[in-house]
Parts: C-alpha cells; structure tokens; sequence
C-alpha cells in the first residue's frame, strides 16, 4: 500500500513536470510541422514565464500574467516569423538569438524593476494558479484505488495542466480533420504545393508560428505562476529544448508527443522523489538522477530511438520558383 | 471568328537588365491544343509565370475569353480557368491522391465533407476523361505517369478551362507520353485549351494544333503545326540552320575496351538496383543504354565512374577494375582514362557557385600541369579553360563566371570539355542532353561522334529514345536492373524498345 501511495505521489507529479514539457512541445510540433523549425521554445517560455510573474506580482492577477506572458512569447514568435518567413533567414540562428535574447533580457529588466537580484517578488493568493479540486474528491479519496488515483492523480492541478493535456486531443483533431489542419501539413512536406493550389506560404506559417508561441507563452505562465511562485533566473531549465526532443521521439505527432513529455516529467519526478538511489551496495548519486532526462534528451537526438523523418520542408526558407 | 480562350497582348518583363519577356503577343483558341517551343531561357517559364501569377509583367495584358483579366497571384489565375501542370509535380508525397486534389480547394473548415465530395467529383472526372486514379493511394506510392494524372486532375477539379503543361513528357515513358496526349485529346474534345510547352519537336509536330516558337525573349512566329515542319522549327528556335540528325559515319568498331560480366550493384538502402547484367563495349563504337529513369541505369554508371562499389567483374582492356574498395574511387578511375560526364551535372558534374575555371579542373586537379610546387598553378588552369571554353564555343565565354550563371547547355559544355579533352579510352555519358538547348545538343553530339570516330569506347546513358536512336551503334534496354535485350538502331523502332523498357520482354536477346 505504501508502494502504491509512492506511485500515485510520483505520477501526480509527473504530470505537473509534464505540463510545461507538453505545451512547449505541442508549440513546436504546429511550428515544425508548418515547416519552421524552432529552437527558440526555450527563449519564449523563459520571456513569458518572467512577464507573466512579473505582471502578477504587479497587479495580482495572475489572469492578466497569463495574457503578458503569452504576448511576449508572441512578441519572440513575431520576430522569429519575420526572420525565417518574411526575411527568409536561418531558422535555427533566429531561434539562438531568440534564446540569448531571452536569457538576458529576463535578468536585467527584472533587475531593474524589481531590484531582487534578477527575480521576480514571491507570487501568492490570486498572483498564482490556485489547484482545482473536483468534486467529492476529499470524500473518495479514501476510496482504495480509485480513491488516490482520483483525488491525488486527476483532481487537484492547475486549470493549465488541464488545458496542456485537453491540446492533445484537439491539436490531434486541427492537424488531420481540418482545412487548417490539411494545409499546415502540406506547408510543412512541400509549400510549392500549397502556393501553386492558391493558399498563402506565408499566411500560413505565420499563422502556425503565432500558435507556436501562444503554446509556448501559456507554458512559461504555468512555470512561474503554478509550478513555482514567481521567476528565477533562467528557471526553464533547458526544458524547451527537452521538448524538442520529445517533439522528435514522437515523430511530430500529437498523442505521441503527450506520451513522450510523460516520459521526460516522469524521469524528473523520479529524480526528485528519489534523490539517491541504493541498488545493493552501489549508490547512485543524485547528480546522476538529476541528469537523467538530459541523458535522455541526448540518447534520443543521436537517433537511438529509430529514424524520425522531420517534415520534409522544414527549415528551409519558401523561395517562390517553376 | 472565336472569341480567343486566352490572348497575351504585348507581354513584357525584364529581371534588372535582362529582358526576359519582349513584347510577347499570342492567341489561342479555345478547344484547341498551342504548343509552345524555346530553347531554354528562351523566356517559356518566364511567359508562364506571369500567366500563373507568379510573376508580374511589366507591360501588356492578359484576355481571358475576351474579358481583360488580371492574375496577381495563383488564386486569381485559378479563378480565372487557369490550371498548371508543372514539370517538376507540386504533390505533397505523404498526402493521399483525394487530399492532394483537395488541398487549397477545400469546401469548409472541416476536412470530411470536402473529401468525400471530392470523392464522389474525382469519379465523374474520372469517368469523363478517362483519368484514372485510385485516390487512396499515397503519392510516394504511385508511379510518375500516375501523378502527373493527379495534377491534370487536381486543375480539372478547380475547374480549368484553360491547361498549361511545361515540359510534361520529360519524365515518361513512351508509352505513357502516349497515353498522356490520349488524355490531352480527350480533353480539347470536351472544349478544353490546352498550351503545351516542350523542347520535343516530334511531340509538337504530332499533337498540336498550332505552335509558337519562342527565341531570346520574344516570340518568332506562330504557325499551324500541319503547315510546319521539325526542320522550319528547329530553324526558328536557334536561329539558324540546325541538323536534326547527328550525321555520322558507320562504326568500325575494334577490341573489346570494356567487359562487364554479371555486375550486381545495391543501393544505399541495400536494396539490389543492378541484377547481374553482362555488357561491353569496343573500341570505335557507342553502346546506348535505353530505360525509363530508376531502371539501374543509374547505378551502372556510378559504378564505372567510381562513385558506388559494386560486384562482378568488370575488364578494362582486359585488366580487371577494382569494384570496391582501394582503386575503386573516381580517382583511380580517372587514371585509367575512363572519363565520366554524370547524369546530374548540377549535383555531381560541377560546383555550381565555384568558377567555370575552378570546375574545369575536378577530377584532374592533381594533373602536374595544374601544379607549381606545393601550390596550385591558377593561372596555368585558367589559361587551360581559356582553351576549352574557345573549343566547345562555351557562352559567354568567360571562365571567372560561377558554374550557375551559365545556361544548362553551356554548363554540360564545360563538363564535356573537361572530360573528353582527357582523351580517355572510355568515356561514360550520362543524360548528355538533359535540359540542354538545340544548338548545344548537336554540338555535343558532335564531340561525342568525333571521339568514336578516333577509335574510343563510349557507353551512354540516356532516357531520351530520339538521343539513343541518333547516337548509338548498338542499343542495349535495361529494366528492373536487367538488360533486357540489346538490338542495333536500323532493327528495331521505337516501339520495340519502347516495349523493353516496360518489361515486356520481346524475341531472345
């Protein structure tokens, strides 16, 4: 019973660890599949998540900190847009510079207005999401089985852990049941198509590239208004590029995406319930744990995990030809 | 008299100082079949980018049946009846055939009504023309001849009254071309326009109507195609007489100069493209390599040239050539004189953004006459070039130009210049002609012939039947990475090989 108790614990909070890794990776998987290549995720989560505690410390809204987080990460969406559609540069330079822009820009404006050493003020009360508890959950919870699973497991998470995991299932339903859906694919494989049938190139793209950082905007809220209360310095952690690994291991698809952001939140949950771990004599050390979905990250990018096609156009710039 | 389907009236474009376009003005019948001819950069592509809203002309107007129409984008060009079938299939290859012919022409928001309205069209499309497609089938899993129907399918669908086709035969075989003008029949029977641009000759004699002829920019003359003829042409487009026939002595053919004996040669994927196919060649003769493209053809002559290891055997003067490993290379190729002019000459042949001077010593850059010491001789080289490009009339004849700003014809002139200046005992001629104008075809036919005549080997490669029949003394098919029979030019016809090529295997080789 207490193995269970344990395993209850470690799912539910691999499902908070997995929320930011989701929305980030279902942001990447429109851009990418739109055929812009992002790397940029990172830098976007990291803006939102600062201007999102930033504005909720100010205002105590937490509402109005979502809505600034998402407009900056729009904002980085914008410039990236503008580099590789419009100016048909380099995606993957813009998304470095998006990412160095970010990291920097973060510390000193938070410096400067709040003088806390490049964080933002503790968030609380309505400066933060507040978890949702369902219905009946304190008197089933003693239910066994179900019980834990319901008010442990389902119940009790922010409205953006909800809102991460309810994206599966409609970025599933836009990406193939859809006229939206149809043509962000077919952006993605071969734009010649889609501009020789009549459709926008660049209507399009931008179109997936300002969905890309909605997503990623709601993500950096969620890290500094419910996952923590407020932002530190570089507090994303790498987790964006985390989700492009994800983004890969599941071949751009999105259930497939959700099961692998499970596998990435569920190794740091392990890491942090489980800080050294003693298999007979030999102790692994919590470093090691810690690295774990880092090791990950790398084993999957070296292609360990089977070939993953990317969209067939992605990362190059549309040049209109015969 | 008919009110013109479609009429260009004074059409102009220039890109900075080139004038792509000079005052270009055509009419064209409705239900009636236009060709259009050109050497390349004769301004074809240019004409039918404005026409399908890519480009915007500078000056003139477009009528559409009689109404003044402007096309800023390919949505207005749709709109207007305007359906393009380009030369390279603009498909998405992992989409289905009925989502291909959807995209961009969707009905609403959500995807199921229109596919399965398209559904239910395709099939009277299908019926009415006889076009026919299975619309579940992926693009990557269908052939060529296939796809190109999806395209046709895909303007039909929108709608087009009006069909442009550039260069659609380029990538059939003959009898799919065939079966291509069957439909474009079909479809000027059911009151279709139809404009098709090729550089064939024989296909605008047989299936047009009328045919203009396009040369630097501008448009030459117009004529009904039955009042023509190839050689009048050919004339209009190059501007000046052009032998259509390479013209050349029979062969006397010597020795053996190369012998393959059951050569078996695999793909990156491991997959078998070469089944152990026997061939050779002697010394004074050409033996063509008849096939529709993806048939081994390929692969064969990388092996040759070194770029792709292989087994078997395969003699050299009766010296067995490594096939893998050390002195397998291209190098080592090099230096047994096979010289090789490979298929693709923008990806293998040259460095497109280097100097034409720089191109002109690959393979042979370890020449000593290119070297000064530990350095390079540049100047050495570019004099060298300097010579080539005055023999093979390269234009413009400077050799400081990049690889790409050269036209297609003249950049094979510089790889044939560079390879069979070597005077090799064999030469590997891979697709010699592939986008290459007329005048530069029967140019480097002739280099080809005159190399034969002094007693050289040449084995080549073509998916043009007109190029194997003119050049070769002996046509070997290959399908499916087999030869499947091999027959002498004055005793066999297109057909036959024709025949061959698809597999269907004709008397004992």
């Amino acid at each position: 019973m207490e193995f269970f108790i344990t395993l209850i614990q470690v799912l539910d909070s691999t499902v908070r660890l997995a929320t930011p890794l989701l929305l980030a990776c279902l942001a990447g998987l429109y851009s990418e599949r739109a055929g812009i290549f992002d790397i940029g995720l990172e830098g976007k989560m990291l803006m939102a998540a600062f201007f999102s505690a930033a504005v909720a410390a100010v205002t105590g809204s937490v509402w109005l900190g979502l809505l600034a987080g998402i407009a900056s990460s729009l904002v980085l969406s914008g410039l990236h847009g503008l580099a590789s559609i419009t100016f048909r540069g380099n995606q993957l330079i813009s998304g470095v510079a998006i990412n160095f822009l970010a990291s920097g820009l973060t510390v000193l404006i938070a410096q400067s207005w709040f003088k806390q050493g490049g964080r933002t003020p503790s968030l609380f009360g309505g400066g933060r999401f507040e978890p949702i508890t369902f219905p009946f959950a304190d008197s089933l919870s003693n239910v066994p089985i179900i019980g834990p699973i319901y008010a442990e497991l389902l119940s009790g998470h922010s409205i953006l852990v909800y809102v991460a995991f309810l994206m599966v299932p409609l970025t599933w339903w836009v990406l193939y049941r859809t006229r939206f859906g149809l043509r962000l694919r077919a952006v993605g494989e071969n734009p010649a198509a889609v501009d020789t049938a009549g459709v926008s190139v660049v209507g399009l793209r931008f179109a997936a590239v300002a969905i890309c950082g909605v997503l990623c905007g709601i993500a950096g809220a969620y890290l500094a208004t419910a996952l923590q209360a407020g932002f530190v310095k570089e507090m994303t952690a790498g987790r964006g590029f985390i989700a492009l690994a994800a983004l890969i291991f599941a071949k751009w698809r999105p259930w497939h995406a959700m099961g692998a952001c499970l596998l990435f939140g569920l190794l740091q949950a392990v890491a942090l319930r489980f800080q050294n771990i003693d298999l007979g004599g030999v102790v692994i050390p919590v470093q090691v744990m810690d690295a774990l979905p880092y090791i990950l990250t790398v084993v999957i990018l070296a292609g360990f995990v089977g070939k993953a096609i990317p969209p067939r156009a992605g990362g190059e710039p549309y040049v209109k030809e015969r | 008299m008919t009110v013109p389907a479609i009429e260009l009236k004074g059409i102009s474009k220039a890109f900075g100082p080139v004038q792509a376009n000079k005052d270009i003005s055509i009419s064209v019948a409705p239900g009636t079949i236009h060709g259009i001819i050109g050497e390349n950069g004769a301004g074809k592509s240019t004409l039918m980018s404005i026409l399908y809203g890519f480009y915007k002309a500078n000056k003139g107007e477009i009528w559409i049946k009689g109404t003044k129409t402007d096309i800023p984008d390919s949505q207005a060009a749709i709109a207007s009846g305007i359906g393009m079938v380009f030369q390279h299939f603009k498909l998405v290859e992992n989409f289905t055939v009925l989502e291909n012919i959807v995209l961009g022409a969707e009905d609403g928001g959500l995807l199921a009504p229109s596919l399965s309205k398209a559904r239910k069209e395709l099939k009277d499309l299908e019926e009415e023309y006889e076009l026919f497609v299975d619309p579940d089938k992926r693009i990557d899993e269908i052939g060529v001849g296939m796809q190109q129907r999806v395209e046709i399918l895909k303007a039909l669908y929108r709608k087009a009254e009006i069909l442009i086709l550039d260069e659609p035969t380029g990538v059939l075989t003959p009898a799919e071309a065939d079966q291509l003008f069957r439909i474009l029949d079909r479809l000027r029977a059911e009151g279709k326009t139809i404009i098709v641009i090729t550089h064939k000759l024989r296909e605008i004699m047989e299936n047009t109507d009328t045919v203009s002829v396009m040369r630097r920019g501008q448009m030459t003359a117009t004529v009904k195609t039955n009042e023509t003829s190839p050689e009048e042409l050919a004339e209009l487009m190059v501007g000046r007489k052009v032998l259509l026939q390479v013209d050349k002595v029979p062969a006397q053919p010597g020795k053996p100069i190369l012998e393959v004996e059951n050569l078996r040669v695999f793909d990156s994927a491991g997959v078998e493209r070469v089944k152990g196919i026997d061939l050779n060649v002697r010394a004074g003769e050409i033996l063509g390599i008849a096939g529709v493209a993806g048939n081994g053809q390929s692969e064969l002559l990388e092996v040759l040239g070194g770029m792709r290891p292989g087994q078997g055997t395969i003699r050299l003067n009766g010296a067995p050539l490594a096939l893998s490993g050390a002195g397998s290379d291209g190098q080592a190729r090099r230096a047994q004189h096979i010289a090789h002019v490979p298929e693709d000459r923008q990806r293998e042949g040259l460095i497109m953004d280097f100097h034409a001077w720089e191109n002109v010593a690959f393979g042979y850059h370890r020449d000593p006459a290119y070297q000064r010491g530990i350095f390079m001789d540049n100047a050495a080289l570019r004099a060298d070039t300097e010579a080539k490009i005055e023999k093979f009339d390269v234009r413009p004849p400077d050799a400081w130009l990049a690889a790409k700003s050269f036209s297609g014809g003249n950049q094979q002139k510089i790889v044939v210049a560079r390879e069979i200046e070597r005077n090799p005992d064999l030469l590997l001629v891979g697709q010699p002609t592939r986008g290459v104008d007329i005048g530069a075809i029967e140019f480097i036919h002739k280099q080809i012939v005159a190399l034969r005549d002094q007693g050289k080997a040449i084995l080549l490669v073509s998916v043009e039947l007109e190029e194997i029949f003119s050049l070769s003394d002996r046509i070997a098919v290959m399908f499916d990475g087999h030869v499947m029979g091999e027959r002498l030019p004055h005793e066999t016809d297109e057909k036959e090989l024709g025949l061959l090529m698809a597999g269907v295997a004709g008397e004992a080789a």
